[in-house]
């Protein structure tokens, strides 16, 4: 008998036994007295917001939606999604301009790609930075990421023939980052899965996974972009394809976020959707083989994003690295490097991201690596900016240890 | 993947199993949905005897530290407990009458930490108590959140200014010739209890708060560290869903996260806990354990699980895994050849193997002992 379909409530919230677990883990709570705490802004919170919705606290907003509690709770509750699924049905503030344009990745992409010797130049003026902050009160301490003069998309497309030769073939979810950010990590993906004999293709068109939509109160955006992605990636799939992608919080959003906070059913795609680190590894544990260069050498360390740790696919990244002839492989303590996405753009919340990133940074100095490799591009703007190390995707490192 | 070793989960009896498996040289993993019953730990290892030489080794060098001395220990409330291997923060007397004059000290907003209880058990004891709540500045900005000011929280601001609570303590005693203090310190720091006890010029006896457990947590934060340095694989968040069993052979498990990729292993620790981690589940009709099916000792009769009154001993508590004498786990009447139950998911069917943590302790030793000598 079924007991659960009877009694499981709204993100297992009824689960919760009090236990305090989460509190320990949060990282907001460790910097910033004004958050209530994940089981406060969760399930405490929900029974009253249930009750009234008079109850809901703004604050909630400092939420890094990092996903700690749920992974660090003994009774399944979904605490993020509590928090997340509250904002978006009871905050009724509208966005700030600041937070529509953090939000707006795709479109920011789009508009600054054209002029990004320009944009580059611009956003990284101390004038800019000081009248950023005070006028949309983005920090000025940030420093920003640089747009990349050609699209990854306009550079696959160029070899669109030369990919369809190959005998498999996968579709790639590249991200907003990868577009107009860091082609280079495309294109060291292609490099890798060429060398396994697999030939990579766009998607028909991609949007935004709207991951920074969610945060920052644009849900209704968030919900567009997912049913499209969604019709998009099952597209891709119905052709026998599997839909890779490199980045850890996109990921986590096309496969938790779209059915769990905007109700977007994903069952068709879930099981073809994959970080591209654990589809390398399934197929080199299949037989498949990759040529190293044999003089490579790398003292790596690994830093696990919080939205890989809650996919659970860490690992797939972490034996993926430690296979490379020539890497000094340290894995970093699980801990929030405090950027959270948009979060630590925002004036509001430098202070505290710094705070809450201060124990991994002094990690990182410790091992002191050659590269600290992770899967996420927001960590690797805040582990750049606030230790000077260089940060890379397990994906770039495998494409630079590659015998050619 | 493929490991010599996959482990269900990642509390004390999983952490204790994998890292004398790492130690040996095997490969493994351990699958851990959630934290564990460390973050209640009173400090205390219940029903433990002085630690073997392996034991004690395993604690040093994941940086544990214990002492031991049959005696009692003081709780929460003020009461006393028989109690022998702890950790050092645990005080540990040979009789419950350990002082003549305490100087009890709380800090001034935190709520998780009965002062007057404590001061009442003492009196009792005929100690004379004075009770003092410090304000500290640093504490302050907690306080915004009163809900949220617990041990973890304090234990890490403690970390950095423990000397201040030592300056202020020295200030305070007056005549007293102990101090009982909340047991907020040491939570990365783990030299801190110590350099408290060293400072302050009196004995110092460090008093349990509500969870969560700071010495609890370090202790499991200090675990999973040396798992990790001997390249153990610890996935956590991860839900051991179910298993692939053939002929009375656990070939690979199933987990929520990694769904069509499955966990090939040699042998398997089943290390979920009781109740309380959901290593047991119970219905109105049954008690089942999920991950395999197991066969679960217990009472029929539902009403012969439980006594009325709540403070009798409660039978659904020795309720667990039926094993066999080896520890492998049984199905069907069946025992299946490379699956040991360890831990508290053994409730009260292995009395030999003695309650709690030494249970854990105990029983996944010996799991990893038959593990060793067959390969
Ligand atoms: C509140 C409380 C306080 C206690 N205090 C003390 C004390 O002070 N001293 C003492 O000696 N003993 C104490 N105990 C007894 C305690 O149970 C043991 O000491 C010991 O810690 C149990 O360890 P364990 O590894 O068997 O189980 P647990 O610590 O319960 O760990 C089990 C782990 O398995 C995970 N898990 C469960 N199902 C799955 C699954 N399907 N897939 C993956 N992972 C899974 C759980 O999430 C959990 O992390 C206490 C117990 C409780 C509940
Ligand atoms: S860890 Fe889970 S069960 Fe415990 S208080 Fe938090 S939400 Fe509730
Ligand atoms: S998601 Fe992260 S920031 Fe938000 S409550 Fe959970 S642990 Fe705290």
């Amino acid at each position: 008998m079924k007991l659960q379909e009877y009694t499981e409530s709204r993100h297992n919230f009824e689960e919760c036994m009090k236990c305090t677990v989460c509190t320990a883990y949060c990282p907001v709570l460790q910097v910033n007295p004004r958050y209530p705490g994940p089981k406060q802004a969760g399930p405490d919170g929900e029974r009253l917001r249930l009750k009234d919705p008079y109850f809901f606290n703004y604050a909630l907003k400092y939420c890094l939606n990092c996903k700690r509690c749920e992974v660090a709770c003994p009774s399944d509750v979904k605490v993020a999604d509590l928090i997340q699924s509250a904002r978006i049905r009871y905050d009724k503030s509208k966005p700030k301009l600041r937070d529509r344009i953090l939000a707006s990745t795709d479109f920011m992409g789009s508009l600054a790609r054209p002029f990004a010797p320009i944009v580059n130049g611009v956003t990284g003026l101390g004038i800019t930075k000081n009248v950023l902050d005070a006028t949309l009160k983005i920090d000025h301490q940030r420093t920003f990421p640089k747009y990349s003069g050609r699209s990854f998309e306009a550079w696959l497309r160029r070899r669109e023939k030369e990919q369809a030769a190959f005998p498999e073939q996968v579709s790639y979810f590249h991200g907003c980052y990868v577009n107009y950010n860091y082609p280079q990590l495309g294109k060291d993906l292609v490099k890798v899965l060429n060398a396994l004999g697999v030939g990579v293709r766009l998607l028909e068109k991609e949007k935004c996974c709207g991951i920074a939509m969610i945060t920052n109160g644009m849900s209704e955006q968030a919900t567009r972009h997912a049913t499209h992605n969604v019709a998009a990636i099952e597209a891709a799939v119905h052709e026998g394809r599997k839909v890779l992608t490199t980045s850890s919080s996109c990921t986590l959003t096309l496969r938790e976020e779209y059915p769990n906070l905007l109700g977007v059913d994903n069952t068709a795609i879930r099981d073809s959707l994959l970080m591209a680190t654990r589809f390398i590894y399934e197929k080199l544990e299949r037989g498949a083989s990759l040529r190293f260069r044999p003089d490579f050498h790398k003292k790596v360390a690994y830093h696990v994003p919080c939205h890989m740790e809650r996919l659970g696919w860490g690992v797939f990244s972490e034996k993926l690295l430690r296979l490379i002839p020539g890497v000094e492989f340290t894995l970093l303590d699980s801990a929030c490097c405090g950027i959270a996405g948009t979060y630590g753009f925002k004036k509001e919340n430098y202070a505290a991201s710094q705070a809450i990133g201060a124990p991994l940074f002094e990690q990182i100095r410790a091992v002191d690596p050659e590269v600290v490799a992770c899967d996420c591009e927001t960590c690797k703007w805040q582990i750049e900016m606030s230790t000077g190390y260089t940060v890379a995707n397990p994906i770039s490192i495998l494409a630079e240890a590659l015998a050619d | 993947m493929k490991f010599n070793t996959v482990i269900i989960g990642g509390g004390l009896a999983g952490l204790v199993a994998g890292i004398s498996l790492q130690k040996a040289g095997q490969n493994t993993a351990i699958i851990s949905s959630g934290q564990n019953a460390l973050h209640f730990f009173s400090g205390t290892f219940e029903s433990m005897e002085e630690p073997s030489q392996q034991l004690a080794e395993l604690f040093s060098e994941a940086g544990i530290r214990t002492h031991y001395q049959a005696g009692v220990r003081l709780m929460p409330l003020g009461t006393f407990r028989p109690a022998a291997l702890s950790l050092e923060d645990i005080s540990l007397f040979p009789t419950s009458h350990f002082g003549k004059k305490v100087l009890i000290v709380n800090f001034l907003g935190y709520h998780d930490f009965f002062s007057s209880f404590l001061a009442e058990g003492l009196e009792k004891q005929g100690m004379s108590c004075r009770i003092h709540q410090l304000k500290l500045a640093q504490l302050e900005w907690l306080e915004q959140s009163p809900s949220e000011m617990r041990s973890v929280q304090i234990a890490r601001i403690m970390d950095r200014i423990w000397d201040v609570v030592v300056q202020e303590v020295r200030v305070l005693l007056k005549d007293e010739d102990t101090v009982v203090l909340p047991q907020v310190f040491g939570l990365q720091d783990i030299s801190v209890p110590g350099r408290i006890r060293q400072g302050i010029p009196a004995q110092v006896v460090f008093a349990g708060t509500l969870p969560p457990s700071v010495p609890g947590i370090r202790t499991q934060m200090l675990l999973k560290r040396r798992y990790e340095l001997l390249g153990g694989t610890y996935l956590a968040g991860d839900e051991a869903t179910g298993a692939h069993v053939h002929e009375g052979v656990v070939h690979s498990i199933v987990t929520k996260n990694l769904d069509s990729h499955f966990l090939e292993a040699g042998h398997f620790i089943l290390a979920s806990g009781g109740f309380f981690s959901k290593g047991l589940r119970s219905n109105p009709f049954q008690i089942q354990e999920p991950v395999f099916g197991l066969d679960v000792v217990q009472a029929a009769d539902r009403s012969d699980w439980y006594q009325p009154d709540f403070m009798q001993e409660q039978p659904y508590m020795s309720f667990g895994v039926q094993t066999d004498a080896q520890l492998h786990a049984v199905r069907d009447g069946q025992a299946l050849k490379n699956l040991f139950a360890v831990g508290s998911i053994l409730g009260g069917t292995r009395p030999e193997m003695g309650t709690a943590a030494g249970l854990a302790i105990r029983s996944a030793l010996a799991a990893v002992d038959q593990i060793l000598r067959r390969s």
